[in-house]
């Protein structure tokens, strides 16, 4: 353990000690007005010193583990798959002081020995690179050297790989999803993904059914996303849109600057625990109120978690809708009051009209937000795919099956795991769009009245 | 409304109607508005009040003063079973010997008090052979009906606890041994299948150890690439590409980001399932967005003259941004990290993903230790069906809320503290 810590410990050290040859010995230098102050020769110095041997260290820790992997399992040739994999595991615990019966003592043996050697050798070579690097630097440090320079640029490339990391995010997320709903398409038609009406992937996990089964036809899924979010938006639309007129147009600029911040509290909420609220408050009461009107609400009813939800949401349609309405210019207001118009018919009749683009941009933003929320449907919405329109029965959602798909499974291989990347990629898109269209919508609006 | 202009006014007195049906509207108008806040505002109130109703008993705990017999031999032996059942047997000396009804007469208090006793004889060995008063914890029926969540009232099946049990715990409470007292469990322990041990230790320790992980990962690369992006990008293809694509990424549904994670630091990577490692890593990818766009907005708001200034003076750009830009940007910088982090802290779904919503009961040591984050335990406890978790469920919230409060307090006040107008 210390071992595999030891050659950070090591880099860090010689590049303060690097930092501190350099910048003695280019002060010790006979010249007066240098490239550079002595500080940036030391960092110079550093740079050399820590920045390949770092590198060393990290693809040395990288690879190691594979080529241990593959050299004790080398003794097994007629392994693969799970089975090597799952053969390699019980060695690891084995190494690791975990008891299990079964594992060649061998290759447990020969595990830790490669895991030394391997420590050693990656000490010895890490150590020995930052040596060098030390010396190469050291040896480089002269009056003539535009050291200010160099190492600006070498923190200009240090910030552009930094804004490369939101890139490769994006990369990352395109990628893994593709490759999984691919792999899932080879076995499910798209087809049958898109226009199918019976999900039930759980049955798919038994060994003797087929895959495509008629089990992977997500319609009832969208429907039900559709449902709750189409519930969540006739809470969060009529309130939030009032609210943002009424902090807009009417309240006093010291009642809004309470307000306001109040109103997106809702916002700052872990969805958990409106989770919680909708699930164990708000779900069981519905149903005894159901029970006294004579009507069946279910317990995971669609309508508590779209209520729930459009609460959440409502400081996404104000704030925006809010932001709008105040960069409307005032002179379009002065000049709907010069003609006699009240307030309320300023506001319907010039305002909105004016300020619609703009209120539809922050109404997509909301749908977007409310279809990706995924911990209110967890705990509030169903598990099964109902078909239905009715909002007092249970429905289930998009986010809810692909965290019910893929929790507590370890095997990755299963047409349910797949699915759950189909579903979620399906999610990133429409999210996606609705969000690009409704920045380019925003924007333009804002450029109208520049 | 296109009635008014259609209408001919055709004397005073229809003109005055015509205004008054018009104020009419005006002041309906606004009351839709202020119905609007109300009802938001009454929700959040309402919302508010049942958690802290439903939670603020959980901070409190039914323990039972045992008077127990610290008995060399029995302790030698290790059988600090029978140590229980004597103290317990002392004090209710009719409730007869067979199995059965030692059994319940041992389910007045928490299966974890064996161990509670043993460990009470580890930590102060000279208790041995002394009788003591220790106050243990109640079991989980007894305390809810201590609390009044549980109708006496009802038929003896109906109700969790037996008419025995009651009668014993009236017989505890004359005698001034059992109380309502300050939940030092909730605070010190992990999980646990007994409400009445279940505490939260493990899960605040799981969340600071991956919001640890997130913060140093995503500060610096976000300030760095706001720095990179506000002062030294040039305006070309891929500055535009990445611009777009953080403003993207920051709309992307967090569960997204836990497919992200599944696939490519657990499956491809290898990192272990269930730690802060592997958590902290998902989180500090969905932090990122946000603290790149307020350090953008941070840095934006300094005067160019401060870097103008340091350039005319003989700076070079790197030291002008880095040397009196970036510091006159550190608050808002600040602020949106803060934010960004109690966004990460009251995160679940992209963790669920990662295995981070599991039963947790011993303290996790390190990065790599299988671990759990404050809201995740909201979440497993609100889904079992024990009647004691519910109120665990909703002391765990208030907890959490608490924490969320204190980052966006410390940020607001940060905001307000360095604001400057220049």
């Amino acid at each position: 353990m210390l071992l595999s810590y030891l050659p950070l410990l090591i880099i860090a050290l010689f590049g303060a000690g690097a930092f501190y040859a350099s910048r003695a010995r280019i002060s010790a230098a006979p010249q007066r007005s240098l490239p550079g102050l002595p500080g940036h020769y030391g960092w110079y110095g550093t740079l050399w010193t820590v920045v390949p041997a770092t590198l060393v260290y990290a693809a040395w820790t990288i690879i190691d583990d594979r080529v241990i992997r593959n050299v004790v399992l080398s003794d097994f040739p007629d392994l693969s798959g799970a089975a090597a994999t799952l053969l390699y595991v019980s060695i690891e615990n084995a190494a690791a002081g975990v008891m299990t019966d079964d594992v060649p003592m061998a290759s447990v043996e020969l595990l830790l020995h490669l895991e030394n050697l391997s420590a050693a050798a990656r000490f010895a070579l890490v150590t020995a690179v930052s040596v060098l690097g030390f010396f190469w630097g050291w040896r480089r440090i002269r009056p003539e050297l535009t050291a200010r320079d160099r190492v600006e640029t070498a923190l200009l490339v240090a910030l552009f790989i930094a804004s490369i990391i939101a890139i490769l995010t994006t990369v990352g997320i395109v990628l893994s999803l593709v490759v999984e709903t691919f792999r899932f398409f080879q076995l499910v038609s798209p087809f049958e993904f898109f226009f199918g009406l019976e999900w039930s992937p759980q049955i798919a996990l038994r060994e003797d059914q087929v895959a495509a089964s008629g089990a992977f036809g997500a319609v009832p899924v969208f429907a039900g996303t559709l449902l709750i979010t189409v519930i969540a938006m006739l809470v969060a639309g009529p309130i939030g849109l009032m609210s943002a007129i009424y902090l807009a147009e009417y309240a006093h600029p010291r009642v809004r600057a309470v307000i306001k911040p109040l109103l997106e509290i809702l916002a700052g909420i872990p969805t958990v625990v409106y989770g919680f609220f909708a699930a164990l408050v708000l779900a069981p009461s519905m149903r005894n109120l159901g029970v006294d009107l004579g009507l069946t609400i279910s317990s995971e009813s669609a309508l508590a978690a779209g209520l729930i939800m459009g609460i959440m949401i409502i400081p996404f349609v104000s704030s925006l809708s809010d932001d709008i309405m105040t960069a409307v210019p005032m002179s379009l207001r002065e000049g709907s009051y010069g003609l006699g118009a009240t307030a309320s018919e300023t506001i319907k009749r010039v305002i909105l009209p004016a300020a619609t683009p703009g209120i539809v941009g922050g109404f997509m933003l909301a749908i977007s937000r409310a279809i990706g929320e995924t911990m209110i449907v967890v705990m509030a919405a169903g598990l099964a795919a109902n078909l239905t329109a009715n909002p007092f029965e249970a429905v289930t959602t998009v986010t809810v099956q692909i965290a019910t798909l893929l929790v507590g499974d370890h095997e990755f291989d299963s047409e349910k795991t797949m699915a759950a990347f189909a579903l979620g990629l399906t999610l990133f898109i429409v999210t996606l769009a609705l969000n690009v269209v409704a920045l380019r919508v925003v924007q333009k609006y804002s450029e109208r009245y520049e | 409304m296109s009635s008014y202009a259609a209408t001919t006014i055709s004397s005073q007195a229809a003109a005055n109607r015509l205004l008054l049906r018009r104020k009419r509207a005006e002041r309906r108008f606004q009351l839709y508005g202020i119905l609007a806040i109300s009802a938001a505002l009454g929700f959040l109130v309402v919302f508010l009040a049942s958690i802290v109703s439903r939670g603020y008993m959980g901070f409190v705990q039914t323990e039972v003063r045992l008077t127990v017999d610290f008995d060399q031999e029995l302790i030698e032996a290790g059988s600090y079973r029978k140590m229980l059942r004597t103290s317990l047997s002392e004090l209710f000396p009719n409730a007869g010997s067979s199995r059965a009804e030692r059994r319940t007469l041992a389910r007045l208090v928490s299966a974890g008090t064996v161990f509670v006793l043993r460990e009470t004889v580890e930590a102060d060995p000279a208790i041995i052979g002394t009788v003591e008063d220790v106050w243990v914890l109640a079991s989980d029926p007894v305390d809810q009906f201590y609390k009044g969540r549980i109708d006496a009232a009802l038929p003896e099946e109906e109700r969790p606890i037996s008419d025995a049990s009651l009668a014993r715990i009236a017989a505890l409470e004359a005698a001034g041994r059992i109380d309502l007292r300050f939940n030092r469990s909730f605070f010190t322990r992990g999980d646990s299948r007994n409400p009445e041990e279940a505490g939260i230790l493990a899960a605040i320790v799981g969340s600071a150890l991956a919001l640890l992980v997130t913060v140093v990962l995503s500060f610096p690369v976000g300030v760095m690439t706001a720095v990179y992006l506000e002062a030294f990008a040039p305006k070309n293809r891929i500055t535009r590409l990445i611009e777009i694509n953080i403003n993207n990424l920051a709309a992307v549904p967090s569960i997204v980001f836990g497919l992200l994670g599944l696939a490519v630091f657990l499956n491809v990577f290898g990192l272990p399932r269930s730690a802060p490692i592997s958590g902290g890593l998902v989180l500090s990818l969905m932090t990122l967005p946000t603290i790149i766009i307020s350090s953008r907005a941070a840095i934006r708001a300094v005067p160019p003259s401060f870097a103008e200034a340091a350039i005319g003076l003989g700076a070079s750009r790197v030291q002008a941004i880095f040397h009196h830009v970036l510091p006159a940007a550190a608050p808002g910088t600040l602020t949106g990290a803060i934010i960004g982090m109690a966004r990460a802290l009251g995160e679940t779904a992209p963790l669920l993903m990662m295995g981070m919503v599991a039963f947790v009961v011993e303290v996790p040591g390190g990065f790599t230790d299988p671990s759990t984050v404050l809201p995740a335990q909201v979440y497993l406890w609100a889904d079992s069906p024990e009647r004691g978790f519910a109120e665990k469920t909703a002391a765990a919230t208030i907890v959490l809320l608490g924490f969320l409060l204190v980052m966006n307090g410390l940020a607001v006040y940060l905001r307000r503290k360095f604001e400057k107008q220049w």
